[in-house]
């Protein structure tokens, strides 16, 4: 029933995006080197970033590559250099007994809930414009048009107050960096 | 047509289950920020998808908030690694027991 109603390039497309973002996930949690690691949360993040394209996200798109993948990831190659970690601690010892089976029951559960829900729910009917106070997509006009005047109009004050924790999480990393290297000075 | 919405759910929350595993059994504490950044990503593609089935686009606005928190998480969570790993010679959060009850 599913499959007829979808054309073979979206197809295509999503399971090249989901290939894209499974195989990136296990990736980050199963190779030992956080280098390499990093390398493959890109993967996962041109995933993402592919099945925005495909659901008519452009700008989000643009801005998953450029501030996650250019900004995000690179700070922390950055940092993985800038300490010399070449390898992660030893993840086989357990300090805490079946951590690793309780992790695997407790994703399991979260995911089999979160698809039960969805299985259970009405959300993924397609209920056209049951939106509440949020403005809804106008056919026609462009996904970026829509997006900026939501930002700048609806959500001006969260906006603002982004501006503001970005040059507080600026400030406070500077912060940490500086106090740490003078402290190091005096002794 | 489009794929429907609720294979992309579907992907999203396996793809948040893998986060959640990776963060509860890593060590590093960079490969658990990296975790954190999957399952920010995992609920940002809900978003889209919630934006695109429902007409609304306040679920890709919630997006762009959540990445921008992202930056400025990950902005603060590695100088915290910075300071602590110039400190303490380690980014494993098993040698962090101060703590410790």
């Amino acid at each position: 029933m599913l499959a007829l109603t979808t054309t073979w390039p979206d197809l295509l497309v999503f399971v090249t995006a989901a290939a894209l973002i499974v195989v990136g996930a296990l990736g980050v949690i199963s190779v030992h080197n956080p280098v390499h690691a990093a390398l493959s949360l890109i993967v996962t993040l041109f995933g993402v970033a592919l099945s925005f394209l495909e659901q008519s996200a452009d700008f989000l798109a643009a801005v998953e590559i450029i501030v996650y993948a250019g900004a995000i990831v690179v700070l922390i190659l950055f940092v993985i250099m800038f300490l010399g970690v070449d390898r992660h601690p030893r993840d086989e010892v357990e300090p805490l007994v079946g951590q690793r089976a309780f992790a695997a029951a407790g994703a399991v559960v979260t995911v089999g809930g979160l698809i039960f829900l969805m299985a259970k729910s009405h959300w993924v009917t397609g209920v056209m414009s049951a939106s509440t106070g949020g403005t809804p997509l106008a056919s026609g006009q462009g996904e970026i048009t829509q997006l900026g005047q939501s930002v700048f109009t609806t959500y001006l004050v969260a906006f603002e107050v982004t501006a503001a924790l970005l040059i507080i999480a600026v400030l406070g990393a500077v912060q940490l960096a500086r106090r740490d290297r003078e402290s190091e000075v005096e002794q | 047509m489009s794929v429907p919405a609720s294979w992309y759910l579907v992907l999203s929350a396996v793809l948040f289950g893998i986060g959640v595993y990776g963060f509860l059994t890593k060590r590093s504490v960079l490969i658990m920020l990296m975790c954190v950044e999957l399952m920010l990503n995992a609920v940002n593609l809900t978003f889209v998808t919630f934006a695109r089935t429902l007409s609304d686009i306040a679920g890709q606005t919630v997006v762009f908030f959540v990445m921008v928190v992202a930056a400025a998480e990950v902005t603060v969570g590695l100088g915290i690694t910075v300071a602590v790993f110039r400190r303490r010679r380690t980014t494993s959060v098993d040698e962090l027991t101060e703590m410790q009850g």
